[in-house]
């Protein structure tokens, strides 16, 4: 179970988090297990001799932490190996759970502005903008952050993040520093783009998780709508 | 030139993607190289065919069969590959377009552009579930070749 939660806060696939904690469950022994999995909740219960055991566990943050993913798998395949028990498997996925194993913070921003930087490159956008879309991506990217510190939103972070892009693009462009908007906006606006939700989305629903995919769809068209909002305000001065 | 240009971008972009979704350190060149091809894959064949759609389907394909193999090998979950990889892909820049041009009250142009965004955001989501097709034929195809 522990697992599972850790997997589904961390931006994994529903059909992994099902996998893992059926086959961990059957790694201990018990051999009918269910599992129903969604972007909110995980139901599971264990079919065995004693009456059926069945938990559900609320999933109210996710975030996207690939590392714990993988993490938590190397964790399940040492399980069904049969290689660590299960208190050692345990205090194992207690330790992941509390640990932090995000980058710091600067290292994301810089990430961000380099991201946004190459991105207006890659847009075919001219190199004299190559520092001003680093700059817009990077403040863009930061008030994300900020933002969603302080008002636990989503959605609404994305939007004043958008706000945020656009004005600093707009600025560079006005004071001359900065040559096409279209370009700068577009590249900064990258590292806020739901990728992963849109995949993830897609996949669950080949694998037949319909309502898991249709709500991570919802999700990813709904961040995309904040910063096409978030953008369009500005837009509306030029 | 030009190539060569989008070539360091895009593998510095989806490496600092990797940062961003917090990909296991080991991971990131790995995830860069796989962003680069599938961009490459991309650029070329888009200046070639000139169709957006073809190309991003052919690159996402390259780019999921590539992240199954490589997860396989090294034994980590597919989509810290596959993700890194496809941001490029997405049609961020006619999304924008399409949104300016509502905003502007360019209706007409503003529809074009929204459905040529949904036609490449489709090809992307084909291109992966093409992937997981041929992925699946490769693994029973070998398994019916252990079997033998």
């Amino acid at each position: 179970m522990l697992a599972g939660k850790i997997i589904l806060q961390s931006g994994g696939e529903t059909y992994r988090v099902e996998d893992t904690m059926m086959r961990m469950a059957a790694a201990f022994g018990i051999e009918h297990s269910h599992s129903y999995v969604t972007p909110t909740g995980i139901i599971f219960s264990a079919e065995g001799e004693e009456p059926t055991k069945t938990k559900l566990i609320r999933i109210s943050a996710r975030s996207t932490d690939l590392e714990k993913v993988a993490l938590v798998n190397s964790i399940s395949r040492k399980i069904s190996s049969g290689e660590i028990g299960l208190s050692e498997a345990k205090r194992q996925l207690k330790q992941l759970e509390d640990m932090d194993l995000t980058f710091p913070l600067m290292m994301q921003v810089a990430a961000a502005s380099l991201a946004s930087g190459c991105f207006m490159i890659m847009f075919k956008g001219v190199w004299a903008d190559f520092i001003p879309a680093m700059i817009s991506g990077g403040a863009g990217y930061m008030s994300f952050i900020y933002f969603h510190r302080f008002v636990p939103i989503k959605f609404f972070s994305e939007f004043l993040a958008a706000f945020v892009i656009g004005l600093v693009s707009l600025f560079f462009v006005k004071t001359g520093l900065g040559q096409q908007l279209d370009k700068i906006i577009i590249g900064s606006v990258m590292p806020l783009v739901p990728g992963l939700l849109l995949t993830n989305a897609i996949r669950d629903l080949m694998a037949g998780h319909l309502v898991s995919g249709l709500s991570k769809g919802a999700e990813a068209f709904l961040t995309a709508f904040a910063i096409g909002a978030g953008i369009a305000v500005i837009l509306n001065f030029v | 030139m030009e190539v060569l240009a989008q070539a360091i971008t895009s593998f510095i972009a989806t490496s600092a993607f990797g940062i961003l979704f917090n990909a296991p350190n080991e991971t990131l060149v790995k995830c860069g190289l796989i962003g680069m091809g599938g961009w490459l894959i991309y650029f070329l064949l888009n200046g070639y065919l000139n169709d957006a759609v073809t190309a991003t389907l052919a690159a996402t394909v390259f780019i999921a069969v590539l992240s199954h193999e490589l997860a396989k090998r090294f034994k980590t979950p597919v989509i810290i590959y596959s993700v890194a990889g496809i941001i490029p892909l997405v049609p961020g820049g006619l999304a924008y377009e399409t949104m300016r041009n509502f905003v502007e009250n360019e209706y007409n142009t503003a529809l074009g552009s929204a459905a040529k965004v949904l036609m490449l955001a489709g090809s992307i989501a084909f291109g992966l579930v093409l992937s997981e097709v041929i992925n699946q034929v490769i693994r029973k195809v070998a398994k019916r070749k252990a079997g033998q």
